[in-house]
């Protein structure tokens, strides 16, 4: 059977980082996703990042994964492409559906020493009338076709949701050459940094809080033509008679994210559920382990947060993966991973980030008390 | 209105979160605007500035400061901001006109000398305008900086032009 040090799962911005600690460590380290592309969501991340300067803030997602990328490379880390892990199973036995071309794929299960997963995480939907039209796409959907595939989704379009995925991608449309014709939000307020929504008020997008899509209108074609949007009650229910009629040919969709957790599921590794994270996640300790041993999760599958929290949390699992296969001394190991704590901490601050900050306290202590140390399975 | 209804703060408001430079540093030149009103984890404009104007420190979701005396209006810090939330505003271009500087990453990118219309932090049309620079060096990552002259009274409301229809 053929063997891995470390098997990664999910090429993003937490699985690259981690492959090139695990990589620059000694580590013979594989690294599988199902995309024709690696870098996750970064490729369509066509704005100027934050954070600080470790973290190649003031650079566009882009570059960034550009970086990454060469640094993996650097790293000796191989990566598999158009490659979908389709199971993990008890003594660290890792099923891919490797792509081998042309279409033809060969079904390969590879013993892996240690397993870190980094499956990211997926959109929210919102349902109402007309939902399923041609027209209606989630707003990470509208970034790839714009940023990715250089294909404008329509003319006009009305975001659902003003979250910083609603405001930044808003921007990115209008980039591209198409009309926001809103930006409806349900909850009183804003969502997203002020920063991002002062850029689109300028371009002169009407933000509507307290309002919701009530229906996607269709043409003959079954197209959308027209969204109604109505205000809400404190219930987040459409109030009769306040309805809109906007003028649209789509609906982008910015509910939130949830993490993609199938892969843990299977190994049954110790979940939590955090709504503040997106739902339910895999429990893991200060090395970024499951409570099961030699399993790690990084970045939004372990709690949807932005790209800088995942790089960063695939450090961690990087470094902490060799380390126990011995490739790097223990007190080595430890500065880096304080340090990148630290990082984590810095990037967790502010009125923004410190509900996360006390959220990811909460499951390491959870951790500690339910599971303890990971156990052998 | 408050900011997370509107999505902006108005210059009476900003005041009151953001250090902004006063009327006797306005007087002297071109100045930056720092409309960064939230403590979010971002710090490039720090290191962007060389005359060391820009102060975060630690943590870097410290708001951004202003030492309106060592800032010299060059325009840097307004490409790299991530958010773009820096202006340079120069009251003195002209005896009855003002000058704003803001980041524009649209299509078309406007050219000197262009005449349009410049808008306020909601969008609307306040005045005409005329584009009297465009910097975008290779260091500015794609962020062109647009510098337009307007009626000295509206300086510290407009902050932007309306888009070009191409597209």
């Amino acid at each position: 059977m053929l063997s891995r040090d470390i098997v990664i799962i999910g090429a993003g911005p937490a699985g690259l980082a981690a492959s090139i600690e695990a990589g620059k460590a000694g580590a013979d380290v594989l690294v599988a996703d199902l995309n024709m592309k690696p870098g996750g969501q970064l490729f369509k991340q066509i704005h100027k990042f934050f954070g600080s300067s470790e973290h190649h803030s003031g650079t566009r997602g882009t570059d960034i994964g550009i970086r990454l990328l060469k640094e993996a490379e650097n790293a000796g880390v191989e990566i598999w492409l158009r490659s979908a892990v389709i199971g993990i199973f008890p003594g660290n036995k890792v099923a891919i559906r490797k792509d081998l071309g042309d279409g033809k794929t060969e079904l390969i299960t590879l013993l892996a020493k240690k397993i870190i997963m980094a499956t990211g995480a997926s959109e929210n939907v919102v349902r109402f009338k007309g939902w399923t039209s041609p027209g209606v796409m989630g707003a990470g959907a509208a970034q790839t076709m714009v940023n990715v595939n250089h294909v404008k989704p329509g003319k006009k379009i009305v975001m659902v949701g003003s979250g910083n995925v609603g405001l930044i991608v808003s921007y990115q449309l209008m980039q591209a050459g198409c009309e926001v014709v809103a930006v409806v939000e349900a909850a009183p307020g804003i969502g997203g940094y002020a920063v991002h929504a002062a850029k689109i008020c300028r371009a002169g997008v009407p933000i509507y809080t307290k309002h919701t899509v009530v229906e996607a209108v269709t043409d003959e074609d079954g197209c959308v033509k027209e969204v109604v949007i109505a205000e809400v009650d404190g219930k987040f229910n459409p109030v009769a008679g306040t309805e809109k009629r906007l003028e649209a040919d789509t609906v982008t969709i910015a509910a939130g994210l949830k993490p993609v957790v199938e892969l843990p599921r299977l190994l049954n590794c110790d979940f939590s559920y955090h709504g503040l994270f997106g739902g339910w996640i895999p429990l893991h300790n200060k090395n970024m382990e499951t409570s099961v041993a030699g399993i790690y999760v990084a970045g939004d599958s372990t709690g949807v947060e932005e790209a800088n929290t995942a790089l960063e949390e695939g450090r961690i699992a990087g470094i902490a993966a060799a380390e126990s296969l011995g490739l790097i001394p223990a007190d080595r190991a430890d500065a880096r991973k304080k340090e990148i704590w630290g990082r984590l901490e810095s990037l967790r601050m502010g009125p923004f980030g410190e509900k996360r900050l006390k959220g990811k306290e909460a499951i390491l202590k959870e951790y500690k008390e339910r599971i303890g140390l990971p156990s052998v399975r | 209105m408050s900011l997370i209804q509107a999505g902006y703060l108005e210059y009476e408001e900003l005041a009151e979160v953001q250090t902004l430079p006063d009327r006797e540093r306005y007087a002297q030149g071109p100045v930056a605007v720092i409309e960064c009103v939230q403590e979010i984890p971002c710090n490039p404009c720090e290191a962007a500035c060389k005359s060391s104007a820009i102060r975060i420190g630690e943590p870097i979701t410290n708001l951004p400061v202003l030492a309106a005396d060592k800032c010299t209006g060059c325009g840097v810090c307004v490409a790299k901001c991530p958010g773009l939330a820096i202006f340079i505003v120069n009251k003195t271009y002209s005896d009855t006109t003002a000058s704003v500087a803001f980041p524009f990453e649209y299509f078309p990118v406007p050219e000197e000398g262009d005449a349009v219309k410049a808008v306020n932090r909601k969008g609307n049309v306040v005045c005409d305008a005329v584009v009297r620079r465009v910097m975008n060096p290779k260091g500015f990552d794609h962020t062109p900086v647009v510098t337009v002259e307007i009626p000295k009274e509206l300086a510290d409301e407009v902050r932007g032009i309306q888009r070009g229809q191409k597209g």
